[in-house]
């Protein structure tokens, strides 16, 4: 695509511009590319200053020309001379031609952008603001100066920013089979060097081969890769996935049926069998990714299905957590001396229970409040949860701010998971995500389910259809915190000790990240969500393959959360009618423009119903 | 959301009795702790205290223990009602609640320290030449916090508007968390401390109260003043309100009506900024976590004296700083909870439970369009 459409519809059947208009190479809006290279300059300085060059500079990836100090520095003018070279185009405008002045325009973008840092350069050399700002120090000032001197830095830096927002630009101009290539080797390098980790733990030969001695890629194997992935895509590998992808989509009936069967067992048996090939940073990866996936599934039908802004969800994880820790440990309250300590999937029963009962009590004051109250209670109730597991008053139940430890491994007799064999946790996880995929899948479906989302679009109507929506949400609630309790009763066997420490607000926050990125109301999307984000950035307090950006991920995910919220509410991977909801005036007017009369929203062009299609962008 | 419209006298679910027996249980609970602590003020040695207390002798509050908490409840909820006012404002105008607003108030109180630590370096944070510093530096960080609740409305809430309510209010929430994290980046994790106060501001004042929360409890009153004459005197003002009532007839009228909001959030903005000096001038220290729970607790106030509703949310404010202060003294402790201190966040939440259960549209009564009232 060489323009961002705002309609979905239009590019699929008939073009979208009358005629491509061409222009001059200095033909374009000077001031709105000086407000874009303005902000990049802007935003380029606020992450020097955060540190983040600075910190993860240790980190090589292509040895010994970049490091991810300076990669979290150079995509921006890429993005920003690929962004400044996107033009929104509506049915009936007039869509220009691509050529020289978006290059052009990326140059220039960029070119502001690095003057931004040859500034910040020059300041950090003659002004000393280390008091405020403690990022204001010799190792940053090295960094912006690439350790050589301040005059190469600040000719440098507009040099690089206006080379990378012009091939940004560029890629726009380019063939779109090239555009394609160039995209698919650079994802290439790039994933072979931020994952080298993940890589080097599945596959150990490489490590030899592909890395060097202290991190990063030798660079004739970055540019081996590169040639590797551009061609691959050249040559059509990319095509072969979309083919399948779009064979799967359009077919039906028992075809489709027997097609998701086989896809489902396959992943399935990948899941069971790669955990007992790879060594123990990948195991426990993917248990905490399962971790936050149980957590993200409840919260899903919670907020994504029947659209409650739940923003105390880790009460629900807390309470699993200490429910099944106070039942099987022996060092929990004094108070429960006496008590018999039960196995973990006897602790796990009574957890279930009790998850319920607190979901009911917490779910049954809010429900009839609206929505934004709603949230800010749930909050309230999570922080009283975490304040009353804290506090002295109960501590001869719950030991305060010692929390319990010596939870015991839960023991299942052929088997037994414990924290220190991440992949006993693994299946473990994978039992439980099977059970909560399969329960959400089919509750979506169900009559509850419909029930739900009625109640998401419109509570008043969804009443007066007859559902009751006190119950229903209720329910919701309900589901929710079962689903979170199996995540917090592995928690406590995993870890082996559970701390107040463990259940911030924080948790909560990050697990609505995972579902709004995935995509709310789409189990897919939250499937896709849990991995790319706690297996990538990691949850709030395991790392993810970038470890190294534990200083930066909270920052990364509050970004996130905004520009999600900004550009694509519906996630990555959209529940179709959610998306519909979302852009329902885009929806309209495109059915406007194509001469349908009836708005009815569920008629708009049904070729694009489907669950699973890709929304508008 | 809609609150679905019920026939009076509808069947009672058994949501409706859980609910009855919940009021009945918290409002029983909070006269059985007040019948408790006037007992104990009486006698401290009653059978009931005894009870409560494994047979010890309960604690009696000293006159002066009982004034130093109406005296630290009412500044701090002076202050929660500075940042309520924001919120109110916003939710009057817009219908979502600005989750970040918190952080605007410790960016306000981060300003203060910067400023006041490079003053205090200069030998200007003492002497005659505190007041004027003092002064100038309350007018930076204002500023600063205005500028930031205009950037915030401008990069995050403008492109949202008319969406689905729950949008933008996902978005504070990451708002927030970014402010948060890019404060802690940039300055550092670490509690900052402001440079001491000049001994004739911590001296007592009258009645043996400190000279810094009468100016905390002064201040937040003149802003009050000043913003209450400011929305129902002037121009600019009754362009809010009547955007408050209706955005579309507004604009209809003349009103400029994104102006409007962005003064809206510049004035919420400034009452935060205020409101984070005089933080940093009373407890003397700031972290960057230090607006979350304030932001939310002022929402709190907000809802308790009724959103939208200026008086409402300076008194709504104090009702909740009031409540923090005594509640664990006065109501907690005579029923022998021990580290009642602990439970202080604990209340403003049940107080908040309390009030949207009792009574959903506040103190005061709520102030909003038709449309945000559903």
């Amino acid at each position: 695509m060489t323009a961002t459409t705002v309609s979905n519809s239009g590019s699929a059947n008939e073009p979208l511009s009358i005629d491509a208009v061409s222009k001059g190479a200095f033909d374009f809006d000077m001031r709105a590319a000086l407000t874009s290279g303005l902000i990049l300059a802007l935003s380029l300085v606020f992450i020097a200053l955060c540190g983040i060059p600075e910190g993860l500079n240790e980190r090589l990836l292509i040895k010994p020309v970049l490091s991810l100090g300076y990669l979290s520095l150079l995509w921006l003018p890429l993005l920003f001379g690929w962004l400044s070279g996107n033009e929104t185009v509506l049915e009936g405008m007039v869509a220009t031609k691509k050529g020289a002045r978006d290059i052009v325009r990326g140059l220039f973008v960029g070119l502001i952008g690095g003057l931004g840092l040859s500034l910040l350069t020059v300041l950090m050399d003659a002004f000393d603001l280390r008091d405020p700002l403690v990022n204001w120090s010799p190792a940053t000032e090295e960094v912006l100066q690439f350790s050589r001197s301040i005059g190469f830095g600040v000719i440098a830096w507009p040099v690089l920013g206006a080379i990378l927002g012009a091939f940004g630009a560029a890629l726009h101009v380019m063939p779109e089979k090239i555009r394609k290539a160039v995209m698919a080797g650079l994802g290439t390098v790039l994933s072979f060097a931020i994952f080298a980790t993940f890589i080097v733990d599945v596959a150990d030969f490489l490590d030899d081969l592909l890395y060097a001695r202290r991190g990063g890629l030798k660079w004739g194997w970055a540019i081996a890769l590169f040639v590797i992935g551009a061609g691959a895509s050249f040559l059509g590998g990319g095509r072969k996935i979309s083919e399948m992808k779009s064979s799967y989509q359009a077919a039906t009936g028992p075809a489709k049926r027997q097609q998701t069967t086989t896809l489902i067992l396959l992943s399935l048996a990948a899941l069971i069998i790669i955990p007992l090939i790879t060594g123990k940073i990948t195991q426990e990866l993917f248990a905490n990714i399962g971790i936050f996936l149980l957590l993200a599934l409840g919260l899903n039908i919670v907020v994504g299905l029947a659209g409650i802004l739940d923003l105390g969800y880790v009460a629900f994880f807390a309470v699993g957590g200490y429910t099944t820790a106070v039942l099987t440990s022996p060092n929990r309250g004094p108070d429960f001396e006496g008590f018999p300590t039960l196995p973990w999937w006897g602790a796990l029963l009574v957890t279930i229970i009790i998850a319920g009962l607190v979901g009911l009590f917490i779910g049954a004051p809010v429900i009839r409040m609206r929505g934004d109250y709603l949230a800010i209670v749930t909050l309230g109730f999570g922080e009283i949860i975490r304040l009353l597991f804290l506090s002295d008053w109960l501590n001869g139940w719950f030991n305060g701010a010692q929390g319990i430890t010596n939870v015991p491994p839960a023991d299942f007799g052929f088997f037994s998971v414990k924290g220190t064999d991440p992949r006993s946790v693994f299946y473990l996880v994978l039992f439980f995500a099977a059970i909560s995929i399969y329960v959400s899948w089919r509750l979506e479906r169900s009559r509850l389910g419909r029930a739900w989302m009625a109640i998401r679009e419109d509570e008043s109507v969804a009443e007066a259809m007859g559902i009751n929506t006190v119950n229903m949400k209720l329910m919701a609630f309900v589901v929710g915190a079962v689903l979170a309790s199996f995540s917090g009763a592995i928690f406590a066997a995993k870890v082996g000790s559970i701390f107040p420490t463990s259940f911030l607000i924080l948790v909560s926050v990050i697990i609505l990240v995972v579902v709004i990125v995935g995509g709310m109301g789409n189990i897919m999307g939250i499937i896709v969500g849990s991995v790319v984000l706690i297996g990538v950035l990691g949850g709030p307090k395991q790392p993810g393959l970038l470890a190294e950006f534990s200083e930066y991920k909270l920052l990364i995910y509050g970004a996130l959360l905004v520009v999600m919220m900004l550009k694509r509410p519906e996630g990555l991977v959209p529940n179709a009618r959610r998306s519909r909801e979302l852009h329902q005036d885009e929806f309209l007017q495109d059915a406007w423009l194509k001469g349908e009369v009836d708005t009815d929203d569920d008629m708009v062009d049904p070729s694009t119903g489907g669950e699973g299609t890709v929304a508008p962008a | 959301m809609t609150t679905a419209i019920r026939a009076k006298g509808a069947a009672k679910t058994n949501v409706d009795k859980f609910l009855t027996l919940l009021r009945v249980l918290l409002i029983g609970a909070i006269s059985v702790g007040l019948l408790a602590f006037i007992a104990q003020q009486i006698d401290p040695g009653n059978a009931f205290a005894k009870w409560t207390h494994d047979g010890q002798e309960a604690n009696r509050l000293t006159g002066e223990q009982f004034k130093g908490l109406i005296v630290s409840g009412l500044s701090q909820g002076a202050m929660y009602g500075l940042i309520a006012l924001g919120y109110s404002m916003v939710y009057g105008v817009l219908g979502f609640i600005n989750f970040a607003h918190g952080e605007v108030f410790m960016v306000g109180a981060f300003t203060g320290f910067i400023m006041s630590n490079k003053f205090d370096e200069a030998g200007l944070w003492e002497g005659g030449a505190f007041i004027p510093t003092v002064l100038f530096t309350v007018l930076i960080a204002t500023l600063i916090a205005t500028g930031l609740a205009v950037l915030m409305e401008r990069v995050a809430y403008r492109p949202l508007r008319g969406s689905p309510r729950l949008i933008p209010l996902i978005t504070s929430i990451g708002v927030s968390f970014f402010i948060q994290n890019a404060v802690i980046l940039l300055f550092g994790a670490g509690a900052k401390s402001y440079p001491p106060n000049p001994d004739w501001l911590q001296d007592d004042w009258i009645l043996g109260i400190e000279g810094v929360k009468i100016v905390v409890i002064i201040v937040a009153a003149i802003s009050m003043a000043g913003l209450w004459y400011f929305v129902e005197r002037t121009k600019t003002g009754k362009a809010m309100r009547a955007v408050a009532e209706d955005k579309e007839i507004a604009s209809l009228m003349g009103i400029n009506v994104n102006r409007t909001i962005v003064t809206t959030f510049a004035v919420g903005g400034a009452m935060a900024g205020i409101g984070g000096m005089l933080w940093g001038l009373l407890f003397r220290s700031v972290i960057a976590t230090t607006g979350f729970l304030p932001g939310i607790k002022a929402f709190t106030a907000a809802v308790v004296g009724g959103v939208g509703n200026l008086g409402g949310a300076m008194a709504g404010g104090v009702a909740l700083g009031g409540a923090e202060s005594l509640a664990p003294l006065t109501l907690l402790e005579p029923l022998g909870i021990s580290g009642v201190s602990q439970l202080r966040d604990a209340v403003s939440f049940v107080l908040l439970i309390l009030v949207l259960l009792i009574k959903p549209t506040g103190l005061f009564g709520e102030r909003l369009s038709s449309d945000d009232r559903a």
